[in-house]
């Protein structure tokens, strides 16, 4: 994985990006705010999920039993994947057990996560995507950058272009009702003719069965209704105890994600009807190693509601593409190391200033800054000793003692000297060259404030 | 009230003013100040940046220093922050908390005639939560005129060694900042972190604004 800041250089660099990007944020950020707003329990319902979230995890192996019975005694089949190759696996066997060479997809983080489309297209099988934005990014070979919004990032007039190129051969307007009717006649079609689904879940309830998604256009709809098949892959921290556990969540995602009181469509099926059939795989991938971690655990229990991406100043400035995975923003910045472990992507955890505007929105409260900071720890201790590690023990060993810090202030200042123009430093020597490059920096005080005191 | 001041490490090094008036606006109160001399640094720096145990040991030794007195204050938010939520250090205080909340001033006598844009810094906002209480004393102050920041709220990019190790992600957001601040018409931006005026100084002069950046205790201390 490319390290973040050299990723996010190439993604500042794009100006077009960040005038969509905070156009968009800004949007969903005010819609937020003020429907939140109308609750006056809000905090009371944050404390609720967090509460039936944290839950779920002490008691994780229980419910996940309950719910694998659950679905079985209503006719539907549980799969237990492992890992992206395991749950990759289970889809296409199910596909080539029907003779299915296309399958329709629910808008899915996790069948991202676990390279879905390309395993089955491996396999010889399509994977085509019917979310309106999915379908843009898979037509253009582009990928996500928002958990919520994932084409956030392209505006209506690339999308024009991109639908006349593929779909709606010589489409000449980018009026959003257009673009959207070249989609749904495309659509339309397959929904009626192919003959499996494939959906992630936003909830998997324990006591009853019961897998739900919540989305906004209804493709989703289509898709888990209309073909006979349906596989649906759920991480194993998507479970909620019970039925009535969905009151709280029902009331937390819709409007921390695009700021609506309800989302249009919330699909909740539980095990098969006839004629039909239901595959549910529980995937682990990493999740397991995360739950081992008593600070870092709190990240399983997000609702992928984006709110923290939103209000992320680093993520409204660079994009989601920066954060190489398709988990992005603030939460992508804990969840993707955990995931994959620190070694895997040493930089995110410190992509963040720690300003804590993501944990003040969270839904379920998850203390975002406070496992970024439990990360950097686990960061450099995995790196072992490097240039960074003497310097910050030198530094520390200096602030042990009065005298020794008296001394720097004083072998800096002396140092400084040649780079001082009209009272500031203008450009200096790595590593600080990082921070002149763009600002000037405030020198060194001719007098210390202690020396001040002294001869006060 | 005999209070005791942590003039953190950059407060020292950098910006000995911003301590200066501290004790200004402190002892024209009619408190007394005293600066325990062993002091250094709260250890913020190490703990955000990946190494606990050297920081550890900079709280332990903050711990040994101050835990005896009744009241601490501070004029950055963000190493109170540190000390009070990471390190449990409960008599720690920012100093507008500690006017506002603790000594139960508003009014500080002081009198500064511009035109000033109060930046909320993340800490301040989102850590120790001081709330309004620098607004109310600014609004207290003679002759200053407060003019309202456009996404106040919004993190500066300063973030520590983000700063350094992004510094692309730090100078986007900080540019945003500056130009938040020059559509205000402010002459002086005020904070209560001198970190985050270290890097909007420093952007404002790298651009050549004659906009000040302020520190919070320095206003309180002018007459």
């Amino acid at each position: 994985m490319r390290p973040f800041p050299e990723a996010a250089r190439v993604e500042l660099a794009n100006v077009q990006l960040r005038t969509n990007l905070r156009n968009a944020t800004d949007t969903i950020q005010a819609k937020r705010a003020r429907v939140v707003g109308e609750l006056p329990d809000w905090e009371e319902l944050r404390e609720a999920g967090r509460a039936i979230k944290a839950d779920v995890l002490v008691g994780l192996e229980g419910y996940l039993v309950q719910f694998e019975a659950a679905v079985e005694a209503r006719g539907g089949h549980v799969h237990w994947a492992c890992d992206a190759a395991e749950a990759n696996a289970v889809v296409a066997r199910v596909a080539r057990e029907h003779g299915i060479d296309e399958v329709l997809k629910v808008k899915s983080l996790t069948t991202d996560e676990i390279g879905l489309n390309d395993a089955l297209a491996a396999a010889g099988i399509r994977a085509l995507e019917t979310d309106f934005a999915e379908l843009i990014l898979q037509l253009d070979g582009d990928w996500p950058s928002h958990i919520l919004v994932p084409a956030i990032h392209r505006n209506r007039r690339e999308i024009r272009d991109l639908f006349a190129r593929t779909i709606a051969p010589g489409i000449a307007s980018d009026e959003p009702s257009d673009l959207a009717e070249a989609a749904r006649v495309y659509l339309r079609e397959k929904f009626l003719d192919v003959r499996m689904g494939v959906s992630g879940a936003n909830f998997g309830i324990a006591e009853t069965g019961t897998v739900c998604v919540v989305e906004s256009e209804g493709n989703g709809r289509m898709c888990t209704t209309l073909p006979p098949v349906l596989v649906s892959v759920l991480g194993i921290e998507k479970l909620l105890p019970r039925f009535a556990d969905l009151e709280v969540f029902l009331q937390l995602l819709p409007r921390s994600a695009t700021g609506e009181r309800m989302n249009p469509y919330t699909s909740l099926w539980t095990g098969a009807t006839e004629g039909q059939e239901l595959h549910v795989v529980l995937l682990d991938n990493g999740r397991t190693r995360v739950l081992r971690d008593e600070v870092g655990r709190q990240a399983l229990a997000c609702i992928r509601c984006s709110a923290c991406l939103n209000v992320c100043p680093v993520y409204t400035r660079t994009g989601g593409h920066a954060y190489g995975s398709v988990y992005p923003g603030p939460i992508g910045a804990i969840l993707t190391p955990q995931l994959l472990g620190v070694e895997e992507a040493p930089s995110l955890p410190f992509a963040s200033t720690l300003c804590g505007a993501c944990y003040d929105v969270c839904p379920v409260k998850i203390d975002i800054p406070s496992v970024l900071v439990h990360l950097r720890a686990k960061v450099t201790a995995a790196q072992g000793p490097t240039r960074e590690r003497t310097g910050m023990r030198t530094v520390a060993w200096i602030l042990g003692a009065p005298r020794r810090l008296a001394f720097a202030q004083a072998l800096a200042r002396l140092l400084q000297r040649p780079f001082v123009r009209e009272g500031m430093l203008r450009r200096l020597p790595p590593p600080l060259a990082a921070w002149t490059r763009t600002r000037d920096l405030k020198p060194v005080a001719p007098e210390s404030f202690r020396e001040w005191w002294r001869r006060r | 009230m005999r209070i005791a001041l942590f003039v953190t490490c950059i407060g020292d090094t950098v910006f000995p003013e911003v301590a200066k008036a501290t004790v200004r606006v402190l002892e024209r109160l009619g408190h007394e100040v005293v600066f325990p001399e062993r002091q250094t640094c709260c250890g913020q720096m190490h703990l955000n940046s990946g190494y606990p145990d050297e920081a550890a040991r900079l709280a332990k030794r903050f711990a040994e220093m101050f835990s005896e007195y009744e009241a601490v204050v501070s004029p950055s938010s963000s190493c109170v922050g540190t000390l009070r939520e990471s390190y449990g250090a409960g008599n720690v205080f920012e100093l507008s908390e500690l006017l506002v909340g603790e000594l139960g001033v508003e009014d500080v006598g002081a009198t500064f005639p511009h035109r000033v844009a109060y930046h909320p810094t993340c800490h301040s906002l989102r850590v120790t939560r001081v709330g309004d209480a620098p607004l109310r004393l600014l609004r207290c102050v003679r002759g200053l005129e407060l003019v309202q920041l456009p996404r106040a709220d919004e993190c500066c990019g300063f973030g520590g060694t983000f700063s350094l190790g992004n510094a692309d992600t730090s100078s986007a957001m900080l540019a945003d900042k500056c130009d938040s601040l020059l559509a205000t018409g402010a002459e002086v931006c005020t904070a209560l972190d001198a970190s985050c005026l270290l890097q909007i100084g420093g952007g404002l002069s790298r651009r050549r604004s004659p906009v000040r950046t302020v520190h919070l205790a320095e206003i309180l201390a002018s007459t």
